[in-house]
């Protein structure tokens, strides 16, 4: 479980806050996407709870342990991150950016190579095929799935994720939602996933925390915002998704009619 | 042209020897310099406040003409050994002219790779390095696993630059008494040996250009990930390097009879060597020392002996600035050196070799000036040139104040030069050396000293504290004393110096030899 209580982050000594006195309580085994405009505080939300950002107010307990205090790197290894970019090594091969994690973790190499080959199998990269190539070569979505893997190694019960599918092409990006939302089942983990795309937020999200301003404005499941948006904001969001939904739903009915 | 390519060949023979010194000094230079640097760099890119400093420091240090920063690291190290010897706490600096190169080398090599390092780290995605933080990596795995590696091909183009500037800039240690490839060149420009010349040049040029090549090829091996090619360019470097050392493995001579910078002494050091080997000692010469560095060495018994004149040693090493006839300056210079210095002065060789100022007779009979006092009268309507060291002497102060002499002009040359402009009227006077052979090839007049103000220059033969003591070492070496008169070493010298039938200085100094057997 994670939770942040009136967690605050300012660049200049409390004039402008970035994120301003939230809180939110993720349970364990649920999939939280974090939602809004770029600009909102989200990423800078998501990154304070492994601590590539510090807070400069409030506190963050992952399973009732506070984490703002004593070395960040034990709790960063200990927490699976996507990034946005990836963040694939290039002077690293598919495998050896896999086994960083349980490498640092001081694994046995027989382990590793096992882990490795058993993340890459998960993500459907087949291991005797991508082990040896390097992150050059892939495809977007293949360095994804690479990325995923990575950040799975150390069989992590928490995941951060960082619009991780938003450089993706549409028909990959659907694929690796699905897929991912049957890892984070699988493997009973819990996630915060950062998306400023609704309709990714809607398809993958236990609950979403809709962000504006460095603040929550709803939380809520995807059902409950859709019927019960808290303000104007919250429902001109929920607007695209809902009228997409529409449209494709008239162009079926149009299609079965004819 | 045929020359040339015979003086190249000629010289071959002291490749071996001058190349492993050389390969030394840039070797040691630069692993030091790569060392320092990469440290330095780290340091640089983790403190901003100490980046600005760091790379300014360093370029600053490469705007100091080398040849400078190589004589202000020896005067500094001179100072601290004189220091450290005073306190008594440690011995005297063993091998100053070594550490004078290492440390100027490796100044030099700083730059380069610090700049490049600096540039290659701060060049590598933020993103990646939040990766690398966000998966817990500390700064010190950061840097190794992500930084150094991304940064590597940046990184190497600043080693081979350095590299490249290294070999190029150990040729100019020879001056401050190490031996490199440069004794080709000092020692050529000295003795219009361009053959020498070329082949000091040649040999550094393609030592550049070789390690610089397998250095790239070891970075393009280390991109493409390819062991094979890593073993092959590792080996060759290995064998380029190791190859260029061994000479040094060779037993060296067990003695080091040393030379200043011009001809005379050449021919000097080829003779007492000669005579050394004769007597069953092993010798060598150490060619191209500057005045004070020759001094130094000797000492220190970096060198065994080699020939000073006794007004150098009154005027340069005792401070003196009065003038007293040979006999007592010979004696005083005795006393001094060995109660100073432990240096044994065995006497005179019998020739003189003072600084004396000389023009053209034609230019002085035709203003009637025979002695430097009929100079003053016309001096400020002369030039005057002399060689690098002259004006800065206590005995060009001495004929200055006696004659109250003032020039129109004052100009530097190296000596070989400064000949040749009085020849051609480019000055009027020159600070020449009596025993020069050119002073009657070019018909110059050396002007009397009615005042001396000059003191007396007689060639005399040192050794230092350790040779002194060695068995039959000074019985060698005695036979020489008062058998070179100045008609003979004037001869010899003019073999040397002339522009055609050139000797060289092993072939003057055995006619020296078959002069002595002569008489």
């Amino acid at each position: 479980m994670i939770r942040l209580s009136q967690v605050g982050k300012s660049y200049d000594q409390g004039k402008t806050w970035a994120v301003r006195d939230l809180s939110l309580e993720v349970e364990q085994g649920q999939l939280v996407v974090l939602l809004g405009e770029s600009g909102c505080g989200k990423t800078t939300t998501l990154k304070m709870i492994n601590r590539l950002i510090e807070p400069s107010a409030g506190t963050i307990a992952v399973d009732g342990q506070p984490v703002l205090e004593g070395d960040p790197v034990p709790l960063r290894r200990s927490i699976g991150y996507v990034f946005q970019n990836i963040g694939l090594f290039p002077h690293m091969t598919v495998g050896q950016n896999v086994a960083i994690g349980p490498g640092l973790a001081r694994w046995k190499k027989a382990d590793v190579d096992r882990r490795v080959d058993e993340l890459l199998e998960m993500v459907n990269m087949p291991p005797a095929e991508y082990r040896r190539r390097r992150p050059r070569g892939l495809s977007g979505g293949q360095r994804q799935r690479v990325g995923l893997a990575r950040a799975l190694a150390v069989r992590p019960r928490i995941m951060l994720m960082d619009e991780p599918f938003g450089a993706l092409d549409p028909l990959t990006r659907d694929v690796l939602q699905d897929e991912y939302r049957k890892i984070h089942q699988k493997l009973g983990l819990t996630s915060i996933m950062v998306t400023h795309d609704m309709t990714e937020a809607l398809l993958m999200a236990d609950r979403i925390a809709v962000m504006e301003r460095g603040s929550i404005v709803q939380l809520g499941t995807p059902h409950e915002l859709l019927t019960a948006p808290a303000n104007a904001f919250v429902d001109a969001l929920m607007s695209t998704p809902r009228k997409q939904a529409q449209r494709l739903e008239a162009l079926m009915e149009e299609g079965a009619t004819s | 042209m045929n020359a040339i390519y015979q003086q190249f060949v000629g010289s071959l023979h002291q490749l071996p020897y001058n190349l492993s010194q050389h390969m030394l000094i840039s070797v040691v230079s630069l692993v030091l310099g790569i060392v320092i640097s990469l440290l330095l760099a780290i340091l640089a890119t983790r403190r901003v406040s100490l980046r600005w400093p760091l790379l300014t420091s360093a370029s600053i240090m490469q705007t100091v003409p080398s040849i400078a920063l190589l004589a202000l690291v020896y005067a500094l190290l001179l100072g601290l050994s004189t220091l450290i010897a005073q306190s008594g706490a440690i011995g005297r600096i063993q091998g100053i002219s070594f550490i004078t190169a290492i440390v100027a080398l490796t100044l030099y090599s700083i730059l380069p790779v610090m700049r490049n390092t600096v540039t290659g780290i701060l060049g590598v995605d933020p993103a990646l390095i939040e990766a690398a933080r966000g998966m817990g990596m500390t700064p010190g795995q950061i840097l190794r696993r992500v930084q150094l590696p991304l940064a590597a091909p940046v990184i190497i183009a600043g080693i081979r630059t350095a590299t490249v500037w290294v070999v190029g800039i150990a040729t100019l240690s020879t001056p401050v008494g190490q031996t490199s490839l440069g004794d080709f060149i000092f020692t050529g420009l000295q003795l219009q040996n361009w053959g020498a010349v070329l082949l000091g040049c040649v040999a550094a040029a393609v030592l550049a250009i070789v390690l610089d090549a397998l250095i790239a090829a070891l970075q393009s091996a280390a991109e493409k990930r390819s062991v094979a090619r890593g073993i092959v360019a590792g080996l060759g470097l290995m064998l380029v390097v190791g190859g260029g050392l061994a000479p040094l493995v060779i037993p060296k001579p067990d003695h080091l009879v040393g030379a200043k910078t011009f001809d005379e002494q050449f021919i000097l050091a080829s003779l007492i060597r000669d005579r050394l080997n004769e007597a069953g000692f092993s010798a060598a010469k150490q060619e191209g020392l500057g005045s004070t560095i020759a001094f130094t060495k000797l000492r220190y018994n970096q060198i065994d002996c080699y020939v000073d004149y006794s007004g150098t040693i009154w005027a340069v090493q005792m401070g003196r600035t009065d003038v007293a006839d040979a006999d007592t300056v010979l004696a005083e210079v005795t006393r001094w050196l060995k109660a100073e210095h432990g240096i044994e002065c065995l006497g005179k060789l019998g020739f003189e070799n003072a600084y004396c100022l000389a023009m053209k007779r034609s230019q002085a009979q035709e203003l009637g000036i025979r002695t430097i006092a009929d100079l003053a009268a016309h001096a400020s309507e002369l030039s005057i040139g002399g060689d690098y060291e002259f004006f800065d002497r206590p005995e060009w102060k001495a004929i200055r104040n006696a004659y109250h002499l003032q020039f129109t002009q004052q100009r530097k040359f190296q000596s070989t030069l400064m000949y040749q402009a009085v020849h051609r009227g480019e000055v009027d006077v020159i600070s020449a050396f009596s025993s020069d052979g050119r002073i009657a090839a070019m018909d110059l007049l050396v002007l009397e000293d009615p005042h001396q103000a000059i003191p007396p220059y007689d060639a005399i033969l040192l050794v230092s504290p350790k040779a002194a003591t060695a068995p039959g070492f000074l019985d060698a070496l005695k036979p020489l004393l008062g058998s070179i008169n100045d008609d003979t070493m004037r001869r010899a010298n003019y073999q040397v110096d002339r522009g055609d039938d050139k000797r060289t200085p092993d072939q003057a100094a055995r006619w020296i030899e078959e002069q002595i057997a002569g008489h």
